[in-house]
């Protein structure tokens, strides 16, 4: 034990209780926890558990399942059970049931032994300036994120961990699949540790003192019962109110209405209506494949969309939904990298609006988990929009409020918006007047579509080059294609069919005014100038 | 007045003219490929007419073979004070404007027919996958002295994402 040195430090889950503690912080401040304080650290002892979860249990299932038949058996004593093709009989009926047994024993308790060695290599450890998490018996791994490129925190408390009281802590670094994640940490450790790490992050110096946590008089039980029920982890980490509330009706309303399920039934008459005069089913059979998959679609955004909440904190935007899985992210100042607020086409009768946005992390490749990444806000009526934007671009001001809403709705030139050209109607049929382009103090706008309404925002200091094209078309009736690259995500942030003369002009001006916005983007270390952001 | 894309105050550098000989190469490569690819339908059905396909394959080829000299003479680029411009194309022009701090790596690569030559391709890469700017056909001491030039550029001008 001490030979390793590593595990010779405070490596329990929660270090001990009365240590001067403050001495050992790398800046001297205090946290909210006792596990930022750059030393090794366990994560939560049914860590192997939560992460084999699903294995032990569909594996007992299957068991349970199998054993089914002769447990009624046995207490109903039907003594005709006889079927050779269930493995169980089968061993009884050779004699061979109890060394069976005993070696499943021995695998579960090899199993258990290997679950506790691997906990307790997996430690994690967070410092000023670095996340660094090791885990491994056989392969050791070792993951290291830089506190400066962090691009979001996600807590994330699946069903089955929430029973433990546990919650996943994901830090999404920029990169493909470049999160560093701590799973599992008991759920009032994953809250305050965030806010460790975006303190930490934020490069914040001068921290106030923060008071010492109430020790929580309740017992196990009402703690689990209120941490299971509490659809955030910390209330008091979460002062402000959610801007937009989400009704269950209006969710529904528009997973109804939504693009995806217009093709379902647009396929599934197209199918009814094949199979008739056809007089054969097996167009509607083709068709299984395609509705199974749009309708789970539909379903997993409908379940992660449920209790969707979105607020300002000190360091940055909280946005959380999930019914059984929670998840709950705060996304730092400055990484948003462009948003894009869209209409799908049934939408237009309520007036509802979808925000997505790119980011730097991509968080994983799941598909259930694409959409907590990329849309912000699921469904919103255009009020709920314009405060979301005001909230994920607060540099914007309020002034920039007007641009935004004709951004969205508006057509013509007001509020500073470039449309294209007459002779560009041959390529903008009805979209014309609503084609085109704004920019404002440290934002370039891009509005588009008429039937499929759409505005795209960039941040000057998120753009990563500017480019104009023009194709053999574009070059007859003198137009051109913008261009404004960001980090790869849903948002293409591009504008056809522009004014040739107006192109090279935006070209010019905006590759000047990113490379200012750049230069003086304070984001990587928001809150280092002392002031709050 | 002209309806081509151009920035009017840049004086573009251009790539090596000895660019030409391996586009050239690669594109007679593609050329042989396509054109048996499109014989196959002939010598599977025996059916003369069928000809047409390799042939018309053949005068597109050769069209592009013919621009290639024009297309290597329309690449370029100019390092500004605070950004790279770069620009290609004929038919399709494009025209990129790349802030130095914005840079996350710079790769330098030579191809089989490059390296005879004695030419480099440069990669500027960002976080953004759509930038792709590639300027191809460098002398090989070129390309070197101007990576290291950006990477100083991008050290002077270091940014977040």
């Amino acid at each position: 034990m001490t030979s390793d040195p590593q595990a010779a430090g405070a490596v329990n889950e929660d270090a001990p209780q009365g240590d001067p503690i403050d001495d050992l912080l790398p800046t001297g401040a205090v946290l909210a926890t006792r596990l930022a304080d750059g030393e090794w650290h366990r994560l939560h002892p049914a860590t192997p558990l939560l992460r084999g979860g699903i294995v032990i249990i569909a594996l007992a299932s299957y068991f349970i399942s199998q054993a089914r038949q002769q447990l009624i058996d046995f207490v109903l004593g039907d003594p005709h059970a006889h079927d050779d093709s269930d493995p169980i009989t089968l061993l009884t009926n050779h004699g061979r049931l109890i060394p069976v047994l005993l070696g499943i024993a021995l695998v579960l308790i090899l199993i258990v032994v290997g679950f506790y060695f691997s906990w307790r290599v997996h430690s994690f450890r967070i410092t000023d300036e670095v996340v660094e998490v090791r885990s491994g018996l056989i392969r050791r791994s070792y993951r290291k994120g830089r506190l400066d490129r962090i691009q979001g925190i996600n807590i994330v408390r699946p069903f089955f961990a929430r029973l433990f009281g546990a919650a996943r802590l994901e830090i999404d670094v920029a990169g493909h699949d470049a999160n560093v994640r701590l799973d599992y940490l008991s759920s009032s450790n994953a809250d305050g540790l965030r806010r460790d790490i975006l303190r930490l992050a934020s490069g914040t110096r001068e921290r106030e003192a923060e008071q010492a946590r109430v020790a929580d008089p309740r017992g196990f039980v009402e703690q689990r019962v209120a941490e299971f029920i509490a659809p955030e982890l910390d209330p008091s980490a979460a002062p402000a109110e959610s801007v937009v509330r989400v009704h269950i009706g209006r969710l529904i309303g528009s997973i109804l209405l939504h693009d995806t399920t217009f093709t379902l039934i647009v396929l599934i008459v197209a199918a009814a209506i094949a199979s008739a005069a056809l007089g054969r089913g097996f167009v509607a059979i083709a068709l299984v494949p395609f509705v199974l998959g749009l309708g789970s679609f539909l379903l997993r955004r409908f379940t992660k969309s449920l209790r969707y909440s979105i607020a300002a904190t000190p360091d940055g935007v909280r946005v959380g939904f999930g019914l059984l899985t929670l998840s709950n992210e705060t996304l730092p100042p400055g990484r948003i990298h462009s948003v894009q607020v869209r209409q799908p086409i049934l939408w237009r009768f309520p007036g509802w609006w979808e925000v997505k946005v790119n980011r730097a992390s991509k968080s994983n490749a799941k598909g259930a988990d694409a959409q907590r990444n990329t849309t912000i806000l699921p469904v919103g009526n255009l009020e709920d929009v314009l405060r979301v934007l005001a909230l994920l671009l607060p540099s914007l001001g309020a002034e920039a409020t007007d641009a935004l809403r004709s951004g969205i709705v508006g057509t013509g030139d007001a509020s500073g918006f470039t449309n294209s050209p007459r002779r560009a109607r041959l390529f903008r049929p009805l979209s014309r007047q609503r084609n085109g382009f704004a920019s404002l103090p440290g934002a370039i706008l891009l509005r588009e579509g008429a039937v499929w309404r759409r505005l795209t925002v960039v941040p000057e200091a998120r753009v990563q080059s500017v480019a104009i094209t023009q194709g053999p078309a574009y070059r007859v009736f003198g137009l051109a294609r913008v261009h404004v690259h960001t980090v790869v995500g849903p948002v293409r942030a591009e504008l056809g069919a522009v004014d040739r003369d107006v192109a090279i002009q935006f070209f010019d001006r905006v590759s000047l005014e990113v490379v200012e916005a750049v230069r003086s983007d304070p984001s990587h270390r928001w809150r280092a100038d002392g002031k709050p952001a | 007045m002209t309806k081509r894309l151009d920035l009017p105050d840049v004086v573009w550098r251009r790539v090596s003219p000895k660019y030409v000989i391996v586009d050239l190469t690669s594109a007679a490569v593609v050329t042989i490929a396509l054109v048996a690819a499109a014989c196959i339908p002939v010598f599977v059905s025996h059916f003369t007419a069928l000809w047409a396909i390799p042939a018309v394959v053949l005068v597109i080829m050769i069209l592009v073979l013919a621009f290639i000299p024009r297309r290597v003479r329309a690449i370029g680029y100019q390092l500004r004070d605070d950004d790279l411009l770069f620009r290609r194309g004929l038919l399709f022009q494009r025209f990129v404007s790349v802030p130095y701090g914005r840079m996350q790596l710079v790769d330098v690569t030579r191809g089989p027919v490059s390296r005879i030559l004695g030419l480099s391709d440069l990669h500027f890469v960002t976080a953004a996958a759509s930038s792709g700017v590639m300027i191809p056909g460098l002398l090989a001491g070129d390309a070197e002295e101007l990576r290291d030039h950006l990477v100083s550029l991008a050290e002077t001008r270091r940014a977040g994402l």
